[in-house]
């Protein structure tokens, strides 16, 4: 019988790639489903009631929200080409720093992205602060995982993506190479992995969006 | 009790974070040495070990530092396979869910419940109670469909959900009582009350979680620092 696997995403939703590269690196067939997030499809509202959010992960008929968690999940229910390391240590590793990703890098590269003067200069002091800290991290690997990608460098994967988005419309330099070579250079490693090229969203479609974006929060926020 | 080898945790007897580890570590019998911080003033050991974020619980093992007390408690269930009860359910799905709402209560349901002490004004208040209270509802729904019939989240013995929301039982019970509120309310959550009595009465929790009065004195003083002036 054949499993029925069905992701709900948006085209430029980061935390939908991961599950994108996740299921492509295990070999698992499934099907996509692209919502729009300004009119909500029944199923994801049913799905996902909590949050109304993508990513989903429906599998036989059971839905699974929340990327990191889906990525957890695809692990222990298709146990070929493991995401994570066997070492309750490293696994430890993995995870604290997937959390400090969502929990610190993003929102602080995100409030750089779209604030201007003082609240930008800010927010990039703390976001290069907290770039410095995965550069550690990296310590002289090709990937976070080591010689190969793994559960870190797929929950880190946005920045490879969003990075070299948000300096294009900003003109800031978020990763400049005299900081942080290694990370530069595994944002490049990390792009060229074929699995991770096929899907990668389109440059183009994903630059309007941003920009969109960009402009309803600075509108917001001089309407205060 | 099993040796856990050299097992130290690095936290404060006020914090719900630093209960999460505890309980894992006393459901799977192991002994560990309490290192605890003094209130306003960072041990070196906490700086070196949890540079990233300086926060408590800091789990050393063999001198290793696993920080979040989230992925702490998982590191204690997959470090110790066979010692103890395992504290996250067996099933992929069913781990999965266990961390969806453990998810949900860190990122949504316990900054609401900090929210009430921090509003500002009748209305706000209103507003930030309302938020727990429907917060909790949807967690007595969960605890219904999880639980099954079973006195805890985690099925006959406490489980990872148990743990994540348990450990707030004692901050509860201090905003019952200065917001003169009936969160746990038998009428409108009868599993979550049931279940919290259930909880604290564990023989993993209750030497871990601390007294309600002892709590709300520890409450009032950090909130006469917070609202405090600055220093001169």
């Amino acid at each position: 019988m054949a499993e029925e696997v069905k992701l709900f995403k948006t085209l430029s939703s980061p935390f939908a790639l991961r599950v994108d590269w996740a299921l492509r690196l295990k070999g698992i067939q499934y099907e996509s489903v692209l919502e729009d997030l300004s009119e909500k499809s029944d199923l994801l509202l049913q799905y996902n009631p909590v949050y109304k959010k993508v990513p989903v992960l429906l599998h036989n008929g059971r839905s699974i929200s929340e990327s990191l968690i889906i990525l957890e999940y695809i692990e222990e229910t298709w146990k070929q080409d493991p995401l994570l390391p066997q070492d309750p240590y490293a696994r430890a590793r993995a995870r604290f720093w997937a959390k400090f990703g969502d929990d610190k890098v993003l929102p602080s590269l995100w409030t750089a992205f779209i604030s201007e003067g003082k609240e930008q200069e800010a927010a990039l002091a703390e976001a290069s602060e907290n770039l410095q800290k995965l550069e550690g991290e990296l310590n002289g690997k090709k990937f976070f995982g080591g010689d190969n990608i793994g559960y870190l460098d797929i929950a880190l994967g946005w920045l490879a993506n969003l990075i070299t988005v948000f300096e294009e419309i900003s003109s800031l330099k978020l990763v400049d190479g005299e900081r942080f070579p290694l990370l530069l250079a595994w944002m490049k490693e990390f792009s060229d992995v074929p699995l991770i090229k096929d899907c990668w969203p389109p440059h183009d479609k994903l630059i309007p969006r941003f920009i969109a974006r960009r402009q309803v929060y600075r509108m917001k926020s001089s309407s205060t | 009790m099993a040796k856990g080898g050299e097992v130290k945790l690095i936290g404060g007897w006020p914090s719900p974070f630093v209960m999460r580890p505890r309980i894992a570590l006393n459901l799977k019998g192991l002994e560990y040495e309490f290192l605890e911080e003094k209130f306003g003033a960072k041990s070196e050991l906490l700086l070196r070990s949890n540079p990233v974020h300086k926060k408590i619980p800091v789990l050393l093992h063999a001198d290793r530092p696993v920080c979040e007390s989230l992925v702490i408690v998982q590191y204690i269930d997959e470090a110790w396979p066979s010692s103890g009860p395992s504290i996250l359910p067996s099933d992929p799905y069913d781990r999965a869910t266990a961390r969806f709402w453990a998810a949900y209560i860190d990122e949504k349901w316990f900054p609401s419940m900090s929210g009430i002490a921090r509003a500002q004004g009748e209305e706000a208040k209103k507003a930030a109670i309302d938020q727990v209270v429907e917060g909790l509802s949807l967690l007595e729904d969960a605890f219904g469909k999880i639980s099954k019939g079973k006195p805890f989240f985690g099925g006959d013995t406490i489980g990872f959900l148990d743990i994540a929301l348990g450990c707030f039982l004692g901050w509860v019970r201090v905003t019952e009582r200065t917001q003169g509120l009936k969160l746990l309310d038998q009428a409108k959550v009868p599993g979550l009350a049931k279940w919290a009595e259930r909880f604290c009465a564990d023989s993993a929790v209750k030497g871990v979680m601390p007294e309600t009065e002892k709590l709300a004195e520890f409450a009032k003083l950090i909130m006469a620092k917070f609202r405090a002036p600055p220093p001169q």
